[in-house]
This record gives structure tokens, sequence and C-alpha cells, in this order.
């Protein structure tokens, strides 16, 4: 079976001003969004707090428990459904405190003295020092840029540098949309967040590489034609495994998604959004962005790409 | 190439029969003989999947140094008084600095030689004059401070393993990180408030004497005596349940401490049926007791764990067998975790929580169920769509898939890593990403076909062509995966190595592997046809 027909010849190239367009308004999007809530919003990993899960025997509201914790003196809570369970919720403080498990003792005396004796299960009980807060969200920081730094250096060594930027503005672009879609959806940023941040990076260039292997390719096979047309091409070339592999790819993280539970979700989440903005950006971002640099340097550049076809020998 | 198709054969079903062996005790561990069971240990589960608490203390070294200083200035007393050296006041100024004021010239030299000879690691200052006195200034040298904090945060270190391995955890992990602080992971505990209590109390030990002249209620009113400190001991009543606090006026001068202890045994008093401590001294402790049981029959004496006192009973003769009890009101438990404490030793200087994540078991057996099933699930859409897309080559793909995840739990359980929530995550993301390989191989293969050569070749070429790709493309991940874990903590690396391992098993089956089952399929079936 095939989806896409071998002799295939869109005109990806050509649609570079709208694809800049589209990136534009989405990365603007994210940034609007996250600049009116202020800033990323940090779950407990990153800005410090404490953290209660709480399972019931029977579905309730948020708004009752809030309710029945009113009496303990708390500082203001957050009440929020853990996942899609009616009967499970996380209870989240902002202050914290060295008698977390005293704390997270009275709240459950307290709402089973609400909900009835045994009925409350105590499932996870965190507190995260605002030190500590502070020192993972550098680490988490340094991860990324490290992550990033040590690509393009690889992508540079193993292709060329105009590769590499392509490959570097195309990730940069995919973590700013995701970051943009997590402020946007109220979605809170932790460590394995981080995680998917690098999965992203790493799926991403997985894809761009792939492109960019084959416009090396096509350099040394066709080089009287224009690198516009040679990067065309690529593209079509590889469209087949590009539409497949993502396919795939996200089939599992959909099952993440709908399956995995309440504390793989959000993670899911940035992976589903990373791997749909990743391939867009890999046909769209990456590509224009190598012809960009191109024609910026002017014609010089020709020759430079024919010779280079050598480096894949090593 | 057929007998090197043999070859590679063999060496697929070794590695089949290797991953077998490992991941057997992980899924039938009762059914293996024991010579099996111990040589492979199980996958380990990280605290969120087996439950247990996951802690952060940081260790106040300045408190270390402070007190440190402290010990300083009462040795420094007591050398000066033996030299006979008369001093107005020897006193703690800041956190790293001492003062010793003396009346003349003479004393200051005097003062001066004997710090020198006496603590070396004292840096003397400039002096300030004040008011005719002559005032001595002493600072711990940087090196000194920084030596201190080290040492430390290694004694609590000690001190905490010492009293996690008597409170019986299985497989503990106590590890020192940067910034004074100490990493502690208790898997399966089930009273995680217990072991906050037996691990952050500092256990400070002291026997002090009472002041008897002094009336309490007027030292809670702030008329306290130079000398003597205001403390409360805590009384429990039994029938109430209520805890009163009374106030104890003590001299500030330790008689004892508790570094002299031997040992620290639970005992039950059997007028009362009440648990105490019973402590004994070692010999230098011993005698200490003797001596000052002695001079101080007929006063109190109070015994003061962590600036509370426990009790403060009456010395009613000479003590000489060198042991000693603790009563309070305590239940059996809180006795059985001070003796804990006190037979582990004290910290070196207070600490603080600066993290706990406490996973219940239910919440972690509930992340196995949902990332078994998620990986269940996106397994078989990926198979069904290969078999769609690819046909009988799609067939091999899977056989590639269903391999590749055997392989990445044997190596979790080879390589002893710890499988995590999110390093499930990983592995189903891995489930997807694997097929990309062959994904990369056919695509290839195609091309080839459709530009007129025969299955081998294309075969030939396929393979040739997407190896540099798929090594490029996966480079790139393996990268980020490893800086993951670089910089990660805890379930995070989880998902770095499960990530790492899913991208090496998968290079392995769809690069490998899967060649072997075309060879077999070309070379001895003689097909002639691919079905891709």
């Amino acid at each position: 079976m095939q989806i896409v027909k071998p002799d295939i010849n869109i005109d990806f190239v050509g649609k570079r001003k709208l694809a800049m367009i589209i990136s534009g308004i989405l990365i603007l999007i994210g940034l609007a969004s996250l600049v009116v809530k202020g800033g990323p919003n940090y779950g407990i990993d990153f800005a410090g707090g404490t953290l209660v899960q709480v399972k019931f025997q029977e579905t309730t509201k948020a708004a009752r428990i809030k309710d029945a914790l009113k009496q303990l003196d708390l500082g203001s809570i957050i009440v929020q459904q853990f996942g899609d369970q009616p009967n499970e919720f996380l209870i989240k403080a902002q202050n914290t405190s060295d008698e977390l498990e005293s704390l997270s003792q009275t709240v459950k005396t307290t709402l089973e003295k609400s909900y009835g004796e045994g009925k409350v299960d105590l499932r996870r009980a965190e507190m995260v020092g605002p030190q500590v807060g502070k020192d993972l969200r550098q680490k988490g920081l340094m991860a990324v840029v490290w992550a990033i730094v040590g690509i393009l250096i690889y992508i540079t060594w193993r292709f060329e540098f105009r590769f590499g930027m392509g490959a570097l503005v195309a990730t940069v672009h995919d973590v700013l949309i995701t970051l943009g879609a997590f402020s946007l959806f109220n979605k809170e940023i932790d460590l394995p967040i981080i995680a998917a941040f690098l999965a992203i990076i790493g799926y991403s260039l997985n894809d761009t590489i792939i492109v960019c292997d084959r416009i090396r390719e096509n350099m040394g096979k066709h080089s009287k034609d224009g690198l516009p047309s040679i990067v065309n091409r690529s593209i079509n070339e590889t469209l087949s495994r590009t539409i497949l592999t993502s396919g795939t790819t996200l089939l599992v993280v959909f099952s993440l998604f709908v399956f995995g539970g309440g504390v793989i979700h959000n993670f899911a989440f940035a992976m589903l959004v990373g791997i749909l903005i990743g391939t867009y950006s890999s046909i769209f971002v990456a590509s224009p962005v190598i012809l960009l640099w191109e024609e910026r340097k002017g014609k010089g550049g020709q020759t430079a790409a024919a010779t280079s076809g050598g480096g894949k020998n090593r | 190439m057929s007998k090197s198709l043999k070859m590679r054969g063999l060496f697929v079903l070794l590695c089949v029969v290797v991953a077998l062996v490992s991941l057997a005790p992980t899924f039938a561990k009762d059914a293996l003989p024991d010579w099996w069971a111990d040589s492979f240990d199980p996958i380990h589960l990280g605290l969120d999947l087996q439950g247990g608490m996951h802690l952060v203390l940081g260790v106040e070294v300045d408190k270390a140094v402070e007190s440190r200083l402290d010990s300083i200035v009462d040795q420094t007393e007591a050398l000066l008084r033996d030299k006979d050296i008369i001093y107005k006041r020897v006193s703690r100024t800041s956190d790293d600095r001492l003062a010793i004021t003396v009346y003349d010239q003479e004393a200051g030299g005097q003062v001066d030689a004997l710090m020198q000879d006496n603590f070396p690691n004292l840096e003397a200052l400039t002096l300030t004059d004040s008011g005719g006195y002559i005032q001595k200034n002493y600072r711990l040298s940087d090196k000194e401070i920084a030596s201190i904090k080290d040492y430390a945060v290694r004694q609590a270190l000690e001190t905490l393993r010492n009293r996690v391995d008597q409170f019986g955890v299985s497989e503990p992990v106590l590890q020192r990180q940067s910034n004074n602080r100490i990493l502690i992971q208790l898997p399966g505990i089930n009273d995680p408030q217990r072991a906050i209590s037996l691990l952050g109390k500092t256990a400070r030990l002291e026997f002090k004497m009472v002041a008897e002249d002094v009336d309490p209620q007027e030292a809670v009113k702030g008329k306290l005596p130079p000398g003597t400190q205001l403390l409360y001991e805590k009384r429990v009543d039994r029938r109430s349940g209520t805890t009163t606090e009374v106030p104890v006026v003590v001299y500030d001068k330790t008689v004892m401490t508790g570094d002299l202890l031997s040992d620290a045994q639970v005992r039950i008093d059997s007028r009362f049926n009440e648990p105490y401590v019973a402590i004994d001294f070692n010999s230098v402790g011993a005698k200490r007791f003797d001596q000052v049981t002695a001079a101080n029959v007929g006063k109190r004496m109070a015994i003061i764990l962590d600036d509370t006192v426990y009790s403060a009973p009456v010395i009613r003769e000479r003590i000489s067998g060198g042991s000693a009890q603790i009563s309070g009101s305590f239940t059996e438990q809180e006795a059985t975790d001070l003796a804990i404490v006190l037979r582990a030793g004290s910290l070196p200087a207070p600490v603080k929580i600066l993290e706990n994540r406490t996973v219940g078991p239910s919440l972690g057996r509930d992340s196995i169920e949902q990332g078994a099933l998620s990986a269940l699930v996106g397994a078989i859409l990926v198979i069904l769509a290969m078999v769609f897309y690819y046909r009988w080559s799609g067939l091999v793909a899977n056989m590639a898939l269903v391999l590749n995840l055997f392989f990445i739990l044997a190596m979790l359980s080879l390589f002893k890593a710890t499988l995590t929530m999110p390093g499930i995550a990983g592995i189903v993301l891995t489930l997807g990403m694997a097929v990309d390989a062959n994904v990369l191989i056919f695509e290839r293969i195609r091309e080839e076909l459709r530009i007129g050569k025969p299955a081998r070749t294309a075969l030939d070429a396929g393979f040739a062509k997407a190896f540099v790709t798929i090594i490029d493309a996966n480079v790139t991940t393996l990268l980020a995966a490893l800086i993951l874990f670089q910089f990660g903590t805890g379930p995070v690396k989880g998902f770095a190595v499960t990530l790492s391992v899913g991208i090496i098993a998968s290079l392995f089956t769809a690069i490998f592997v899967s060649r072997v089952i075309f060879d077999y399929f070309l070379d001895r079936r003689q097909v002639k046809r691919l079905s891709i």
C-alpha cells in the first residue's frame, strides 16, 4: 500500500512564505499567552510547593473538597481533578512546610470527616522547597540548552553549518510552540515535561536529518539543478517515510495520552504537540532556513554545496 | 553468504536466549531454581512505581561551624583558667569569629602564644581597642571552615545511614549531593511519618544541672540569670492525652553529652508498665558520670534531647555502673525510635527537609497497569499499521519490533537499571520510533525496486543506503537522551535510560535482525519477489 505516490512533486519550497506566516502566528499566540499569564506555568517541581493526591471511593467535586478543607489554614490552595478520574484529585498549596507528612495526614483526617472513615486513600504527597525548585528549574533549562548545542555541533560536524542552522531554527521553533501550547491550555510544566521537550528535540531533529541527508545525497546526484529544486525534490522523496514514521509515533503517543493515566498525561500531551509540530517543521521550517542562509550568502554557496557531499564518507 | 547467514542467525538466537534467561526472574521468580533467580535480579522498579519515599535533606553546615566555635570558646576558657591568665571575656562574635578580651598588654601576649599553640587553625585579626581593654580577635580560616562543613555532611551521611539500617528498609539509597544535600530513598516504606521523625531528628543528647535557685515562672517572664537557660519539659497525661509544657531552668554548661554512649535499649518499667530507654556509657563516659553524680547528690539533673527536657530526676546517690535511664511519657514506638537515634549517634548539625516525595503503593500499581496497557495498545496499533502498509515486509518489521521490546526489558534487567513511569513512557515512545529504521530501509528498497532492480539487489542497496541515514538520525536522539541522563533526577533519569536503551535495541533489531530474516527468505526459500 502507498499513501504517497512515488512521482509526487509538491512545491513545498514555494510555500515557504505561507509556512513562515503560519509558524509566526503559532509562535506569537504562544508567546502572547506566556506574556499574559506572566511566564510559564510551573508545577511544584520548579515553583516549589506542596501537593497531595487523594482518591475517594465516591465521585466528588473539587468545590466540595475545597469546602471540606476550608477549616484548615493552608493558605491559597488549588484543587484539581487528576487525569480524567472523577474520584481522584490533586490538592496543591503554594507554601512548603517541613511537616509535609503531618500536613498530608491532616488533609486525610479532615477529608475523612466529610467523606467518611476509610473512604479516602492518600496516594501521593510531594513537597519541594523553593531552593530545590530553583535548582531543578536551572538544571532543566541547562539540559535543553546543552541538548541544542550538542546537536548543532553534531550536525555541523556530520553535515554543514547551514544544515545545523536549519535544524537549530526548526528545533527552537518546535520547543517555543510546544511551550506556548502548554501556556495556552493551562498545563503545568514539571520535570517529566523537560524530558518530553528533549524527546521532542531529538525527534524533530531525527526528521530534519533525514531530509538533510537526502539533500546531501541529491546535491551529488543532481548538482546541476539549483538548491531550491534539490531541496524540494528531497522533501518529496522522503515524504512517504516522514508521514509513516510520524504516524506510528503519533499512534503510540496517542495510546499513552488515552491509557497512560494521570501521571503521564501532560507528558503525552507535550509529545503529541511536539511530534505534529516537529514533522511540520522538518518540512516547512528547516529546509527554507537552509535556503535562506544560502541566499544571504549569495551564489557562492553553490560550489560549496556540491563539494561538501563527500562528508558522508567520513 | 549462507554460512554467514547461519552465523548471524545463531547470534540472534543467542541474544534471544540471553534475554530470556535474564528476564525470567522478572516474570516468574517463584517457578525458577534459586541459582537462577539469584544471579539475575528482576527489573528494578523506581519509587514512583513501587511506592516509597524520596527525601532530600539539607545539612545546616553553618550551625556546625558555629558549634565548633562554641566549643573552641569553652576550651579557651578552660585553658586560660589553667594558665592563670586573667581575662575579662571570651565569646563568639559572629558565625566565624571569636574574641578574647583582656586587661593588659602582657595578658594579650600570653593569649596570642596560647592560641597559637592550641588552635593553629585560627587566624589572628587586627586588634580593636575598646575602652581600655584589649580585644583579641580570631577567625576560622576559610580552609578550616570548608573542612568543618565537609566533615559535617560526611558525618551526617554516616549517622543517617546508621539510622536507616536500624529502621529496616530493604535497598535504601543514601547519597551525598552537591550543596550540602543528602539524598535518601526508602522504597516501600509504609509509615512515612515515622521515617521523617527518625531521620530529621538531630538527637543531640545533653545532661545539664537544673538551676534550683531560679524560679521557672520568673524565667518565663524573662528574668533569666546569666549562665542559665530556659527549656521546657513535655509531659503527656496518659488518660486525657493532653500535653503540657513545664518550664525548667538549667545551667548553660553541659556536664555530659551523648557522645559517650555505648548502647541504648528499650526497657519496660514493671511498675507503671511504661517504656523507657536504658543507656550505657562507654568507659570514659562511665567515669565522667560517676564524677558528676558523686558531686551532685541531691540535685536534679536534666536529660535533654534537642533542647527538650525529657526528664529531670534527682540524683539520689553516686552512680558508678555507667548506666542511666531516660524516662518520659513515650509510647513504645517513640521509645524504640529514641533508642535507635541514640545508638546511631547524633547529627553534627541539624538537617532540613528540602524535598519530599512519597508515593503510596496503590498509585504505583495503577501506574504500572496503565503503562502496560498503553504499551500494549500502542504496539498493536503500530503492528497493524506496518502490516497494512508493507504486507509481508511489515511482518518482518513487526518481528523486529517485538524482539525490540523484549531486548529493552532484558537490557534493563542486565544493566540493573531502574524502571520508572516516564521510563515506561520512553519504552512506548520507542515502539513508535523503532519502526522508523525499518520504514527508512523499506522506502529505500521500494525506490530501488521502482527503478527496476531485482529483489536481491534492491534489498542490499536499500539496507546499505539507509544505514548512514539511520545512524545520523538516531545519534541525535541518543545525544538528547544522554544529556537528559546527565541533568535529570529520579523518574526522569528513567526516561533517559529507556530511551537510550530503546534506540540501541531498535538499531540492532531493525538493521541486523530484520536483515537476517530477509536473507533467510531470499536465500533459503528462494523467494523471488519482495512483498513490500
